[in-house]
């Protein structure tokens, strides 16, 4: 098997499977079976490819392969199988509905289906449109395979017996129903984007995949501004990926990352879809979300970001989505408008709300005030506070290294 | 086309409470539901209140019990049921939405899937 052979296969996995699968569960109506034969036809092109040479469009060998591994299997077993009723699907999609005929938009929308629980859509979504496999799902969401399994099947159970239907929802749902798959292509992200728990602070495959589902929908859907905005936060926060954590695996702050290190490219592509999905009225949360992550990745240094412009944005967002953590987020962004007097203002009211109560950022952002001001017991403090509110072991290490820094200090203050 | 049972589910104390103008708003909202499904509505029940319902039970000795009161005691108690049979669960959900118990904040409806024959 040849090299080439293999990273075509894996560039097809990357690419096409999403609509493999897609057009192989329209053909069967039946997930199981259209996952197995997409899997096979998979196995098959590692076969076959290396003789025949890689075809022309890897995507449509993939789905005639699969399809005929699903007509040979409904021949074989047509008795044995249906112990559950079939995906109920649109005979022929009309061709006025545009967007609705894609395939990969009706799995979608069928995999975050309201009617499933975000944890199943997530897993559904990571499986099936991603094209993860289970182990790897599993690891993401740092639960048992048998568990994660389980999980998948049970959903794909409800999708059968509860008859949700294999299609993208009608003009007047779209937006409710949109929400929600935006809403699991966030979470993968900022799942991959900062592990819960574990040594790595960042896992790439999840975030890639977030941003390749962001693509997709953006590509079938162009019109839809809260899916450009999504697309372009996503990208923005995702140019720091590698400057977030140092060669040693440190944490590294915003503040002290380095700039030269971020995509040019990346930030110049996101920041055109940022202007693009300002054009919807009202602006939607997205998109002022991604106009301060704009904002972040076009200032030259972390002293020279515009944090009038930042504050600004933060009032916007308020009033769309208002959340202890947009407060927050908030209130850090007047302490480096103002001072860390005025940060620290902007902080207490926050002390009291219980949604934060365990949340290390904000312990984490009122140490780093706190020291700033020279009142290094408090600031200890903080850091000890923050230090027991957060698994992930990268964070951990930068805490714990504030927090001997500013006993030091104080000591030797005495 | 598949059918779902509808269960309706409450707080009873609340269903006695309502004063009689509540009352025929509730019938006038149901039969708006009737209407509105046409002949996806199969049927459908109120039910008297849990209180009087008889429950009964295998026993050891290879008969049963019989016992004054539901199968399961819950705060919300169910109230009635329509059976819809309808294309699917998106069309399902848009009907079920429609009943009053879905507005009212003490009370519910379950959609459960009925096995195809």
């Amino acid at each position: 098997m040849t090299a080439d052979v293999v990273a075509a296969v894996a560039e097809a996995h990357r690419r096409d499977w999403a609509q493999v699968f897609a057009a192989t569960a329209r053909f069967t109506r039946d997930l199981d079976l259209a996952e197995e034969c997409t899997q096979e036809a998979y196995a098959q092109a590692l076969q076959t490819w290396p003789r025949t040479g890689i075809p022309d469009r890897p995507g449509a060998w993939l789905t005639t392969t699969a399809r005929n591994r699903a007509l040979d299997a409904l021949r074989r077993e047509s008795v044995l199988r249906r112990s559950l009723p079939l995906l109920v699907a649109e005979p022929v999609p009309g061709p006025e509905d545009g967007f609705a005929s894609d395939d990969r938009l009706r799995l979608v929308f069928t995999c975050c289906h309201p009617a499933l629980s975000r944890d199943a859509q997530v897993a559904l979504t990571l499986r099936l449109v991603c094209g993860l496999s289970t182990v790897e799902v599993a690891r993401a969401f740092l639960v048992q395979e048998a568990t994660m399994a389980a999980r998948i099947t049970r959903a794909k159970k409800k999708i059968a017996a509860a008859r949700i239907p294999y299609r993208a929802p009608s003009p007047e749902h779209l937006g409710e129903r949109l929400d929600a798959v935006l809403g699991v292509v966030y979470l993968i992200f900022t799942t991959g984007h900062t592990a819960p728990t574990g040594t790595r602070l960042v896992r790439a495959d999840l975030v890639d995949c977030a941003i390749g589902l962001a693509r997709m929908l953006h590509l079938l859907m162009p019109r839809e501004y809260e899916i450009t905005a999504l697309l372009a936060l996503l990208l923005l926060v995702d140019v720091r990926r590698d400057s977030r954590v140092s060669a040693s695996g440190r944490l590294v702050l915003l503040a002290e990352q380095d700039r030269s290190r971020w995509d040019r490219a990346q930030i110049g592509e996101a920041a055109a879809l940022v202007t693009e999905a300002l054009r919807g009225r009202p602006p939607t949360r997205y998109a002022v979300e991604a106009a301060i992550a704009a904002v972040h990745a076009q200032a030259p240094s972390w002293a020279e970001t515009d944090w009038t412009e930042i504050v600004g944005l933060y009032d916007v967002l308020r009033e769309l989505w208002s959340s202890p953590v947009v407060e927050l987020n908030r209130a850090v962004a007047i302490g480096m408008r103002d001072g860390p007097a005025a940060g620290l203002d902007a902080l207490a009211p926050l002390l009291a709300e219980p949604a934060l109560a365990t949340y290390g950022y904000l312990s984490a952002a009122r140490a780093d005030f706190l020291r700033r001001l020279g009142r290094l017991p408090e600031a200890a403090e903080a850091y000890e506070e923050a230090l027991t509110l957060t698994d992930n072991e990268v964070e951990r290490a930068f805490l714990a290294g504030r927090l001997s820094e500013v006993r030091r200090a104080a000591d030797h203050r005495g | 086309m598949a059918k779902y049972l509808i269960l309706i589910y409450g707080d009873e104390q609340r269903w006695d409470a309502m004063t009689p103008q509540q009352v025929s708003a509730h019938h006038a909202a149901h039969r708006a539901f009737s209407e509105a499904g046409g002949a996806a509505v199969l049927g459908g029940e109120q039910l008297e209140a849990s209180s009087v319902a008889t429950s009964l039970r295998a026993d050891p000795a290879g008969g049963y019990t019989t016992t004054d009161g539901p199968f399961l005691e819950t705060k919300e108690a169910l109230g009635g049921y329509y059976v819809i049979d309808v294309p699917d669960l998106d069309a399902a959900v848009a009907l079920a939405a429609r009943l009053p118990e879905v507005a009212a904040d003490h009370s519910g409806v379950e959609i459960r899937p009925i096995v195809g024959m």
